[in-house]
């Protein structure tokens, strides 16, 4: 798997000596290793912008602000015991068929779903022909009303972008305000320098502007992106 | 893809020329300045950042060998691999290896400056596999044949009606009596007829933003989405990418894409950012099975420790041609090469050679609109200049150009000389110009008359009249 | 604002010198009536950007040099034209290597160096101007004052105080009109799409006169302005200012 053609093992010598050669020559060998270790090990912040330097509830309505202005719909409910409600009220309220395809998150699996007793659900990764999926979201960041979903069986990476339509749970508490705070929860879930697969950062459904700049909702990803937030997660 | 950056000036006129063209750049040079400048207002911190950004890309760039070291074994132990490619030849061969070894027939592709760079759909088709365009203005060109004119706008050379036209012309299969007078129904068509071509697929091709060392993550910016069907569905994802992206950590990656929707496309954040961090893992139902990664370097490493070290910032937003005047003047297909704009001007001379692409860094007004938008705070109008010096020195300045420039400085190193050789070529217009305040013609000024009058000399020189005492 | 009398040595500029000299009084006057003391020494002939835009360094530092000297004795230099300050302010220094003495030579030049407007504005205080205009105008940002130098509000503040004008912005006013020094000659076709688009959107007010701060760019205006017939007339904001309007305005009959 990891075989390396031969042209690349000699372009691998040739670019990193090539490298080190302009990079290193006159510089002091072990400050050099030593800036480059530091930086990786700290996680130092730059400029966070003021702008979600908010309080929970300050954070969770810019959240919302911020994911509207990019034409994501966006519900909020008191506790997950609410969600199949809203998501059944989502779905008539659009003409949406009566089925969702979603992974295998506890979150997802454990709701009450005997209160949406006309849905159809499937589970696993995404198909051609799923209309609606739903998606457990991992973390939310204000500043830009972005969610942060993360690959695995408990929500497939496919069910972000293939199906028509795509709603999101996310849990009040697992709001953020920057990008470097979904960060910092990623490597407490998964280990410093661990990232799983796929971390899909999305702020709104699928757009294009390369006809003309118009911007045209639905290119190749979901139509319409519906975000469910939960209070009392 | 041919190089017509030699042809510069027949590009020119032809694009000039181009109704089509000139109607479509009318709505560039106003879209994106608007929402650039809006994006800008809304984010107080925005200038900071782009400080930081440069800052950042700059300790990278320092210690470059050292982080791709650790970038590399990070995505190895993710179940990766890492091929390198010293030239546009080496990636092409290597990403085509990578395809056959799967019996590939055809291969999805998100959008990629670098595929572009390398040519590399001509090299898959050749070998009898068929490389999809995925992003809706690379498929629109695709479909005509034709090269991106812009580095995130590939088909925004054309109108809605030349999109038809290829639509109707390459979509037989679909009723002639549809109607496509909607920018919407043209969206919906492609996404319809290429739904399927991505779950067909043996193999996707995407670009990468960025290379983050810290995670072994190669990152994709898109707004359609386009690039995660391309990489989640089928067995094997390649990244094709370039050796200037990397940067440490994932709060430096942060503050960079701070600045680069806002830059782009004005937007505060592009809809997906996705990053990729090797191979499906166990019980990962979806994502791809192999995750290659080709860095190409084609002459980049040779702007290290150059003066043109700087431009290795870029991280392709296409600010500096969002607003670039020549660049709204002439389209992208006019530079006759990958690379369009202020950033291309720069770029392409170290990419293919200054001999090739000498117009480039010429053409332009040093007006500065570019470096003044740039998030990384490249000098672009330095750097041109700085290939203006060597075109002189290694004499590839014309010249005509050079002949006239010497006599000229000859006179402005020796002011009384100087002040004498004014008075007279005073003089000598006034001749010419037999009472009139502007001349329509100049043998002298061919280039200026063609499209101008010459405003004429409205006494004797300053200098001349302060010796005498002043004109008051 | 300075405390003692300022000796102002005027950068006159090898356009203004040859092509518009009234150019030249008229900054004269605006910086005797700020309080300065001003000269136009005999030793300056062009700031070198032909050369320096055309890659040659040699002959630019060269030229460089005889500017830096024949500048030596004033507190400062201005110059009409955001251009030529732009190449004395920022790029003179550039020429040279750091720590020999012409760097520091070049470094001092550039600290003393202003373009006109933003000297009278910025440095000598001045408030308004005693000059009258009766008509409407519009304002072109010349793109190295602008963009290296920031002059962007001085002008519009003084141009404020005339009486009888009205300023009223063209769209685009900070685009480039094209002109560029040897750009409009070696890339005439893109030039004149520039300048097109440049006096079409000045075409779009309901002014009568174009004011900029740099001969070069007006140069370029008027041409295109009276290749196309247009009855907009083109003047160095300096002229307004001064009040220096006696001279026809630029490329028109007197």
């Amino acid at each position: 798997m990891s075989k390396t053609t031969s042209s690349s093992s000699q372009s691998r010598t040739q670019i990193l000596n090539k490298l080190s050669a302009t990079l290193a020559r006159g510089k002091d060998k072990d400050a050099r290793e030593k800036a480059v270790q530091s930086r990786l090990k700290r996680h130092k912040r730059n400029l966070v912008p003021e702008r979600a330097n908010l309080d929970a509830d300050g954070q969770i309505a810019l959240f919302r602000a911020q994911a509207e202005a990019v034409s994501a719909s966006v519900a909020e409910v008191m506790n997950r015991d609410n969600v199949p409600e809203a998501i059944t009220a989502h779905l008539r309220d659009h003409n949406l068929p009566a089925r969702i395809r979603h992974g295998a998150d506890e979150k997802l699996t454990q709701l009450p779903w005997d209160k949406a007793p006309t849905l159809e659900r499937a589970t696993g990764p995404a198909t051609g022909d799923d209309v609606v999926s739903l998606s457990q979201a991992f973390a939310g960041v204000a500043e830009t009303g972005t969610l942060i979903l993360t690959s695995g069986p408990a929500n497939p990476t496919t069910l972000n972008f293939l199906p028509e339509n795509h709603i999101v749970v996310i849990d009040a508490a697992d709001i953020d305000g920057a990008y470097e705070d979904a960060w910092d929860r990623i490597r407490k879930a998964h280990g410093g320098g661990k990232m799983p697969r796929t971390v899909n950062m999305i702020s709104g459904p699928s757009r294009t502007a390369d006809v003309e700049q118009t911007i045209q909702l639905g290119a190749h990803g979901p139509r319409s992106l519906h975000i469910i937030i939960v209070r009392n997660g | 893809m041919d190089i017509t950056s030699p042809a510069f000036k027949s590009n020119v006129k032809r694009a000039i020329g181009d109704k089509q063209l000139q109607r479509a750049m009318g709505n560039v040079k106003v879209g994106f300045v608007k929402k650039r400048a809006a994006a800008r207002e809304n984010l107080p911190e925005f200038d900071q950042l782009r400080d930081q950004a440069r800052d950042i890309k700059n300790h990278t760039l320092e210690h470059l060998d050292l982080y791709y070291e650790i970038y590399e074994k990070k995505v190895e132990a993710t179940g990766g691999s890492v091929h390198w490619a010293a030239t546009a030849k080496d990636a092409r061969d290597i990403i085509l290896e990578i395809c056959q070894a799967h019996g590939a027939r055809t291969v999805t592709k998100g959008k990629s400056m670098i595929a572009e760079e390398i040519a590399l759909n001509e090299h898959l088709e050749a070998a009898g596999i068929t490389p999809v365009e995925t992003d809706l203005g690379e498929y629109i060109i695709q479909l005509r044949n034709e090269p991106p004119s812009h580095i995130i706008g590939p088909a925004i050379h054309l109108n809605r009606d030349q999109v038809e036209a290829s639509f109707r012309a390459a979509h037989t299969h679909l009723p002639d009596d549809r109607s496509l007078e909607e920018v919407s129904e043209l969206v919906d068509e492609a996404r319809q007829v290429l739904r399927q071509k991505y779950i067909d697929a043996d193999v996707g091709i995407t670009g990468a933003n960025y290379l983050v060392a810290e995670t072994g993550t190669s990152i994709i910016v898109t707004n359609e989405g386009n690039g995660d069907l391309t990489q989640s569905l089928p067995k094997v994802h390649i990244v094709c990418t370039s050796l200037e992206k990397l940067v440490p950590t994932l709060e430096d990656v942060s503050t960079i894409l701070r600045v680069l929707a806002r830059s782009a496309t004005g937007q505060e954040f592009s809809t997906y950012t996705t990053l990729s961090t090797g191979a499906r893992r166990k019980g990962d139902p979806d994502g791809p099975e192999e995750y290659h990664v080709v860095i190409l370097d084609n002459g980049r490493s040779d702007m290290l420790g150059t003066e043109f070290q700087d431009m290795l910032r870029c991280i392709r937003c296409g600010a500096c041609m969002n607003h670039c005047p020549v660049y709204h003047s002439v389209g992208g297909h006019a530079y006759g090469w990958v690379y369009p704009g202020p950033m291309g001007a720069v770029l392409t001379p170290s990419l293919i050679g200054i001999d090739q692409a000498g117009h480039l860094p010429n053409a332009s007004t040093f007006c500065g609109r570019c470096e003044a938008v740039c998030p990384m705070r490249i000098p672009l109008p330095k750097m041109m200049r700085h290939w203006r010096e060597r075109e002189f020195e290694r004499h590839l300045t014309p010249r005509t150009v050079r002949t006239s420039l010497s006599l000229w400085a000859f006179l402005a190193r020796r002011p009384a000389l100087y002040h004498l050789a004014a008075s007279t070529f005073i003089r000598a217009l006034k001749l010419l110009a037999f009472g009139r305040s502007r001349l329509k013609s100049a043998p002298f000024a061919g280039g200026w008359t063609k499209y101008r009058d010459l405003p004429m000399p409205s006494g004797r020189s300053f200098q001349e009249s302060w010796r005498a005492g002043g004109d008051e | 604002m300075p405390e003692t009398v300022p000796k102002v040595g005027l950068f006159v500029t090898c356009l203004v010198d040859v092509f518009r000299p009234g150019v030249g009084w008229a900054a004269v006057k605006l910086l005797r009536d700020a309080g300065c003391e001003v000269d136009v020494p005999r030793g300056q002939t062009c700031c070198g950007q032909p050369a320096y835009n055309t890659g040659d360094r040699a002959d630019t530092r060269a030229i460089a040099e005889k500017t830096i000297k024949a500048f030596e004795p004033f507190d400062y230099v201005v110059a009409p034209s955001g251009s030529c300050a732009g190449m004395l302010k920022k790029h003179y220094p550039e020429l040279f290597e750091d720590g020999s003495a012409l760097k520091a030579s070049a470094e001092a030049l550039s600290a003393k160096t202003h373009e006109l407007i933003s000297f009278l504005v910025d440095i000598m205080g001045v408030e308004g101007v005693d000059a009258a205009f009766d008509g409407t105008v519009t304002y072109h940002d010349s793109c190295s004052g602008l963009r290296e130098l920031g002059i962007k509000e001085q002008p519009r503040k003084l141009l404020a105080t005339v009486s009888g004008l009205t300023l009223e912005e063209m769209e685009e006013s900070e685009v480039c009109c094209g002109f560029g020094g040897t750009f409009c000659v070696k890339y005439p076709d893109i030039s004149n799409t520039m300048v097109s688009s440049k006096v079409g959107h000045a075409g779009e007010t309901s002014a009568g006169l174009l004011l900029a701060g740099d001969l070069g760019c007006l140069m370029n205006m008027a041409g295109k302005l009276k290749r196309e017939g247009s009855p907009v007339e083109v003047r160095h904001v300096a002229e307004v200012l001064a009040g220096a309007l006696d001279d026809p305005a630029i490329g028109e009959n007197g």
